[in-house]
């Protein structure tokens, strides 16, 4: 149930990429996206009646939940970061340069 | 064989150090960027005399054993690619010791250079899904930014649509590991591999759409093509041959290849939605490249179809199939970053890339247009060039495995090449010599020098085929014929 | 204008700076103990420099730490990462896990990884923090070039 969710979220942010016209709201589209994987992820590692997988010395007889799926969620946070952090830097150069946000004016490279 | 690792770190050591200490010395980064790339390709050369031959390293990092640490493999494939990238890369930081001269900033020029390079060398080395997906990501964030790098209106534009489209292709591939993670409970490509097969058919074919969409739009096939006519122009000269020679392939065609072979094997269906995407490729890429008229956007066009030729190749799995397709891959890393080299110094000594503006360079750039001339008749496919020899491979392969009309689409696809390259080269360098460009000059010796390299060894290519084939690509066969079993070979019998 | 925000702001950020940096500095270090590690401690760290050059205007804030110093800072921590890993060579393998590992639960246990943790906070942040002040001391003017 909750992968559904996860592909819903996935396909609201690609909806938001391909259908908005101002460059910000591109940007919102694309985080959105990479939420949506991150927490596609995460819980793919969720095990029934599990707890948050940081050993407890007092309880040896927990389940952990699977923390591998935690690390590559980290390491892909760490990514979006820095391609979010890119790509604001792009659109603030746009609009020095085009003067505009809106995507049906920045059409110089054409053909 | 201890020092396979030192492809990623040495690359990433130099980056960062170059912002530290640029400021020391006006040509310090310079230096420290071309030797470098200096080092790599001698490793790369040096590694064929350690390798076993027709069999891989495997190098376990930090000692951990295959289902549990990350191992770095070299096999046949990863170290022809490995070449590839290297020596490209080598030719692009000899180049960019002259062309860069007009942009500022070049310290972090070659930081991003060498973190891209990193990058690629990490996808072809690796063993490992998710570090496959990490160093992707830094070679294609290295990539958006590189592209944008002269921050004039339309590279931004360029970079803002390729940095998107980028972005969504990256997160479909995480979706694709993320769901082989949760069938398997491993990463290693060589332990998922064992434990995919004989899984259940239809969750395999989601992953694999979601792969080939992923990767398909990193190599620019065709439905997923439309950001490269915008970004590879936009880039500088030597950042346009890095990207159209290795980066396409060393990120979307080599991964393609390594995920489809060896971790989720290939079945009928696959391998005929590959001939098709490749034959879609060619023709849509050659024939809206002839309408062109900027230089570099020609070219661009021209790497979507020549990928497509290599993606015919390699689907069609027979072995003359992807020994076509694989010489290809080489042969058009060597031509392609030569054109844009070309285009480059043209632009260097012009300042324009429309080839209406030009005229008659050959007698003012001789340099120039002789390598432009060995350049265009190796991709338009003339003997004794080396893309003769390749795309015959390709044509007669089709035909063996009994697909003639593929085979017709591959000759079309290249008469249409050579028709339009006969038009670069005429508008550009064989006519009337424009009264403006009376006073130019040959561009600068380094740049010369490097393209006078890549031409020879386009030349060398297509004279000694045979070597060339025997000692590069005749092991990268082996390795993708191997197939699931190259899973065996590194868990060591199951 | 003044410089930075109203007086209110600037007496709370005077005592709140550095408790935040500290908590930064804790994250970090404790990484191999508690969630957290090298990427959200740096976060927190440039966090800690970003609400002093809100608070105070950008004068202030780049006599503490100014955009070179940052990039600065972003190399050597990317150094450490990387020097620590080429130091497993000395035990056979790239990124082995060399240094000695203690009594588990203890802050000075598991070998390389708090080493490799303070290399990814400082790096984290000095390069969060060099990206803001980027961002802003770019005065934008909404213009269209022909």
């Amino acid at each position: 149930m909750v992968y559904f969710l996860s592909f819903i979220l996935l396909l609201i942010g690609l909806y938001c990429i391909v259908v908005k016209k101002n460059l910000l709201k591109i940007i919102v589209g694309l985080v959105i996206v990479e939420y949506a994987v991150n927490l596609f992820l995460v819980v793919i590692g969720y095990r029934s009646g599990g707890h948050a997988p940081i050993i407890n010395l007092s309880a040896p007889e927990w389940l952990y939940v699977d923390p591998l799926p935690q690390a590559l969620v980290l390491t892909s946070i760490v990514i979006g970061l820095a391609v979010l952090t890119m790509v604001v830097a792009i659109a603030i150069r746009i609009y020095e340069r085009y003067g505009t946000f809106d995507i049906t004016e920045i059409r110089r490279l054409k053909g | 064989m201890q020092y396979l690792p030192l492809f990623m770190a040495v690359p990433l050591l130099v980056a960062f150090a170059i912002p530290l200490f640029s400021r020391l010395n006006r040509w310090l980064a310079d230096i420290l960027g071309n030797l470098t790339t200096l080092y790599l390709l001698a490793a790369a050369i040096g590694l064929y005399f350690i390798r076993p031959f027709n069999n891989m390293i495997v190098y376990r990092m930090g000692g951990w054993g295959p289902p549990f640490g990350i191992n770095l493999v070299l096999d046949g494939l990863s170290h022809f690619l490995l070449l590839t990238v290297c020596l490209i890369a080598f030719m692009a930081t000899l180049y960019s010791i002259a062309y860069m001269r007009q942009y500022t900033a070049k310290g972090k020029y070659y930081s991003l250079f060498l973190l891209m390079l990193a990058g690629m060398n990490g996808v072809v080395l690796t063993g490992d899904l998710f570090n496959l997906y990490v160093f992707l990501e830094i070679a294609a964030v290295a990539s958006y930014a590189l592209v944008a790098f002269g921050t004039e209106a339309e590279e931004l534009e360029a970079s803002f649509k390729y940095l998107v489209m980028g972005a969504v292709a990256s997160a479909f591939i995480l979706v694709g590991i993320g769901i082989i993670y949760s069938l398997t409970g491993t990463l290693n490509m060589a332990d998922a591999a064992r434990l995919l097969s004989g899984g259940s058919g239809t969750i395999k074919m989601f992953v694999a759409a979601l792969f080939i969409m992923g990767f398909g739009l990193k190599a620019a096939l065709v439905p997923f093509h439309a950001w490269l006519p915008d970004a590879h122009p936009s880039a500088p000269a030597p950042i346009s041959a890095m990207l159209s020679g290795v980066l396409i392939k060393a990120l979307g065609v080599y991964a393609l290849i390594r995920v489809f072979f060896n971790v989720i094997g290939l079945t009928p269906q696959l391998s005929y939605i590959f001939m098709v995407l490749g034959a879609a490729s060619m023709l849509v890429g050659v024939l809206l490249a002839i309408g062109q008229w900027d230089f570099k956007r020609l070219l661009a066009y021209h790497s979507i179809s020549q990928i497509g030729y290599v993606i015919l190749g390699i689907g069609l799995a027979t072995p003359l199939g992807v020994m076509g397709g694989i010489f290809h891959l080489f042969n058009h890393a060597l031509f392609k970053s030569l054109l844009f080299l070309n285009a480059g110094a043209v632009e260097y000594t012009i300042g324009t890339r429309q080839l209406q503006e030009m005229g008659g360079l050959s007698r003012k750039m001789p340099v120039t247009s002789a390598t432009s001339l060995v350049a265009s008749m190796s991709i338009a496919g003339i003997p004794p060039f080396n893309g003769f020899w390749s795309k015959l491979f390709i044509i007669i392969a089709c035909i063996q495995a009994g697909r003639p009309w593929f085979a017709l689409a591959a000759v079309i696809g290249s008469l249409l090449t050579l028709a339009s390259f006969l038009k670069v080269q005429k508008y550009a360098f064989f006519e009337r010599l424009k009264p403006k460009f009376e006073n130019i000059k040959e561009a600068p010796l380094v740049m010369g020098v490097s393209m006078v390299l890549l031409a020879l060894l386009c030349l060398g290519a297509g004279l000694a085929f045979p070597y060339v084939l025997r000692f590069l690509v005749n092991p990268a066969v082996i390795a993708v014929a191997n197939g699931l079993g190259y899973s065996r070979m590194i868990l060591g019998g199951f | 204008m003044k410089e930075g925000m109203t007086i209110i702001v600037k007496t709370i950020t005077r005592f709140v700076g550095a408790m935040i940096m500290l908590f930064g500095a804790y994250i970090v270090l404790h990484g191999h103990l508690t969630p957290g590690g090298g990427f959200a401690g740096g976060v927190i760290l440039a966090s800690g420099f970003i609400l002093l050059t809100l608070a105070f205007g950008k004068n202030v804030s780049s006599k503490i730490l100014s955009q070179r110093a940052a990039s600065g800072f972003e190399s050597l921590g990317g150094l450490i990462f990387l020097g620590t890993a080429l130091l497993g060579y000395a035990g056979g393998f790239f990124f082995l896990n060399l240094l000695p590992k203690g009594v588990s639960g203890k802050i000075l246990s598991a070998g390389i990884i708090p080493v490799c943790n303070i290399g990814i906070g400082i790096k984290v942040g000095a390069a969060l923090f060099a990206v803001f002040t980027a961002l802003v001391i770019l005065r934008i003017k909404p213009g269209k070039e022909e």
